[in-house]
């Protein structure tokens, strides 16, 4: 026993040194093993969820088909109808003027609001108003749409109240109206989303080192200065965050116009996204809905990608 | 911070490399090509000659079960199963529902992939013309359906080409709705309206009538998708011109033309409407719910809808609904109104056609199916023109509807819905062109044209 124990002994020196360096890559192999092992199943899901329907979609875009029968290849016809079509660029510009309301209005009133309630950041008061402000983010966008449909009906609650405080004269079907209709939903979209950007920045708030605001008091900027020299640039990430959500909620919205208004009256509130669900499910142009949606990707990324980049800079 | 750099090189490789795999994968055959089916689609010719050889098709003796896929909120179609599988125990109906809207987006891969025996249809041209539908011309011979009045049938035909009203069978009505004007007795009363008008100019004076007793004149929904004063233009169309045309163009006719000389005055007489303020001015934001709960709650004299509500007007409003159909433009003149089989197909790839087409005849010929068809459903059934009739109150909405069916048949003034002629014609086309009617942002004129070339620009894609 001692015998064979001693023979090994010496010759365990250099021969431990290949042996754990085989055990490394071993254990580093199983590691990684490991690791995709745990990656596949969720990168099998998303190729075949995500990355096959979008592959999908831009090999349809260069088709003519009906989605039955067979197809015809039309190289880059699609794209180009695109262009020729004002009603298909109509939408597209309406949901620019969405990011407006989706976008802007909620980031800049959620800046305030969550400045505000930063304030009594402690209090009940905060609990409570943080809730309420969120509820419409939990609320189906359906439900929304529904409930915000009937509100705005020409004898509705809103045209109540505004009757009620002798606003009688501006009173109409809001979304009925041609040129108030798109606003009117934009608002509603504004409404859906403002809860959201709210807790976000606010949590963003409450990561900010509290040294920083006694720093400036004492050096006596007013709130505004701290707002403007602390709070904002310290929330840059989570304004990124907000802006990437409700852009891309605005450029491809469709819940809240198919319930409220199917992109009428009169196409005043056609989005791509409704139109695409008119192109691929009624005129069944799949090619062209396909192309139309491959369109909607690109804008959207060339929107995004600038406002992650900046909003990302810091870090790097 | 090389390390990161390099595994991330890697990463995106990979990722690279497995979007490229996938595009690559799904680039291998153009979409619609593989066909999955291996059995021919099957037609009618060769299921009714199978079963010529043991008389007319039927549901047989051994236990069947039909896959029906049927449209959500009408219980006729409900009442119907349960009292066939009643009369005809060995059959079993499996009923799926959805909503309308539902269908229509589904129905090419429903009729191909998951195929049902007994089916709600949308515009079916292009469903016939890709072959999903079973052409049921041999069953309409062994059943003896070619022997019914033509213009039952014709909105159920499709040819080759993809043209309606002539060519194979290719759907079957479980009725056939009537629409027209109804009203408000109690309105009508106040204004000194004693029988139905028999002109448009008379039609119009009730209208100033009622509008000076500060009566809403027509009730009316036209707000998101579904313009609803398509009900009132192709009425206008019907009295100015011929139903012939207004066919032909819904039928995809070579040539057809909506904007004519007769439906430009109709459309102009429509916006002659709007001006007067003789619809509300919140049209544009109404949806048909909206407009029933209105009108049932007594908001207005005139409303245009079909006979599908003959149930509910009796049922929640006894008495005090009115039914006739829309006047021609001068005395005497011929009466058209848009009259529909509620439209029931057979999928190409049906398990059992037979029992189907012989539910589609049972729903015709039997006594208690008639009954329901009209009781229920408030519609005329399909079916010979002597056959057996339930006895309905000639008071009730139900009654002046039926029998105004009998006066469209004699005038042979039966016309398909403008808003069916394509797919898309309705939510794309005419329902925001009438919303900008409304609004004052579009002409008569300028409407017809529109309509008129987005119409051939969808026939064209």
């Amino acid at each position: 026993m001692t015998d064979s124990a001693t023979t090994i002994q010496p010759a365990s020196g250099p021969a431990s040194l290949a042996e754990r360096r085989h055990a490394n890559r071993a254990r580093r192999l199983s590691k990684s093993l490991i690791a995709l092992a745990l990656v596949v199943p969720a990168a099998v899901m998303y190729a075949v969820f995500v990355l096959r329907p979008l592959g999908l979609t831009i090999q349809y875009s260069f088709y003519d088909w009906n989605g039955i029968g067979a197809s015809t290849w039309v190289g880059l016809k699609n794209y180009a109808a695109l262009f020729d079509n004002p009603v298909l660029w109509g939408s597209l510009l309406h949901s620019f003027i969405l990011i407006v309301f989706f976008c802007l209005i909620p980031v800049i009133l959620g800046l305030f609001t969550a400045n505000t309630i930063r304030g009594f950041s402690t209090s009940r008061l905060a609990l409570v108003s943080r809730t309420v402000l969120f509820i419409p983010q939990i609320i189906p966008l359906v439900a929304a749409g529904i409930m915000w449909s009937w509100l705005l009906t020409s004898k509705g609650f809103v045209n109540q109240v505004l009757t009620a405080v002798g606003l009688g004269g501006i009173t109409r079907a809001w979304l009925g109206d041609f040129d108030l209709a798109l606003p009117t939903m934009g608002l509603i979209g504004a409404w859906v989303l403002f809860g959201l950007c709210m807790l976000l920045l606010l949590a963003g708030m409450s990561k900010i080192d509290p040294a920083l605001y006694e720093a400036a008091r004492i050096d006596g900027a007013t709130a505004w200065k701290e707002f403007w020299s602390i709070t904002l640039p310290s929330l840059k990430q989570e304004i990124g965050v907000c802006v990437t959500v409700t852009v891309v909620a605005a450029l491809a919205s469709f819940d809240i116009v198919y319930i409220s208004t199917r992109g009428g009256p009169g196409n005043s509130t056609m989005v791509p996204g409704m139109q695409i669900y008119y192109l691929a499910f009624f005129e069944r142009e799949l090619g062209l809905a396909s192309a139309l949606a491959v369109a909607l990707v690109i804008v959207v990324l060339a929107i995004i990608l600038p406002v992650q980049r900046a909003t990302k800079e810091d870090k790097d | 911070m090389l390390k990161t750099t390099t595994n991330h090189r890697r990463l995106v490789t990979l990722a690279t490399a497995g979007i490229g795999a996938v595009l690559l994968m799904s680039a291998c055959s153009a979409p619609g090509t593989s066909d999955t089916k291996t059995t021919d689609p099957g037609n009618s010719t060769s299921g009714a000659t199978s079963t010529a050889a043991s008389g007319t098709p039927s549901c047989g003796t051994e236990p069947v079960t039909l896959k029906a896929y049927i449209e959500t909120g009408f219980p006729m179609t409900g009442l119907l199963f349960d009292e066939f599988e009643d009369q005809f125990p060995n059959v079993t109906v499996d009923v799926r529902e959805d909503q309308f809207a539902v269908i229509t987006q589904n129905a090419p891969r429903i009729l191909a992939d998951d195929p049902p025996d007994i089916m709600r249809l949308p515009q079916m041209s292009e469903l016939a013309s890709e072959g999903l539908l079973m052409d049921l011309d041999g069953y309409a011979a062994d059943f003896g359906w070619d022997q019914w009045p033509a213009s039952q049938l014709e909105q159920l035909r499709v040819a080759e080409d993809g043209t309606r009203g002539t060519g194979p069978l290719y759907g079957m009505g479980l009725n056939f709705s009537m629409t027209g004007v109804f009203y408000n007795k109690d309105h009508a009363a106040t204004i000194g309206m004693t029988e139905a008008p028999k002109t448009l100019a008379e039609f119009d004076e009730l209208l100033a009538k009622a509008k000076d007793a500060g009566i809403t004149p027509i009730m009316q929904f036209n707000g998101g998708a579904t313009g609803g004063f398509a009900f009132p233009l192709q009425n206008l169309m019907a009295s100015y011109g011929d139903v012939g045309p207004i066919n032909d163009w819904i039928y995809l006719k070579p040539g057809a033309s909506i904007n004519t000389e007769s439906n430009l005055k109709a459309a102009e007489h429509m916006q002659g409407w709007v001006e007067s303020g003789y619809f509300t001015e919140d049209a544009n934001s109404l949806d048909y719910p909206m407009v029933m709960s209105r009108f049932l709650g007594g908001d207005g004299l005139f409303t245009f809808t079909g006979d599908w509500e003959s149930g509910n007007f009796d049922t929640n409003m006894a008495g005090k609904v009115g039914f006739f159909l829309f006047p021609p433009a001068e005395a005497g003149g011929k009466y058209g109104a848009m009259s529909a089989p509620l439209t029931y197909g057979v999928s190409a790839y049906a398990e059992n056609p037979d029992c189907a087409a012989f539910f589609f005849d049972w729903v015709a010929t039997n006594d208690e199916a008639r009954t329901i068809a009209v009781q229920s459903g408030g519609s005329h059934p399909m079916g010979p023109a002597d056959a057996f009739m339930p006895e309905v109150d000639p008071g009730t909405t139900t009654g002046e509807t039926l029998t105004a069916g009998a006066q469209i048949v004699a005038d042979n003034g039966a016309m398909d819905f403008i808003a069916n002629a394509t797919g898309a014609i309705y939510a794309q086309s005419w329902t925001p062109n009438l919303q900008k009617l409304m609004a004052g942002e579009q002409t008569a004129a300028g409407l017809l044209e529109s309509v008129q070339a987005d119409y051939e620009q969808q026939i064209a894609g």
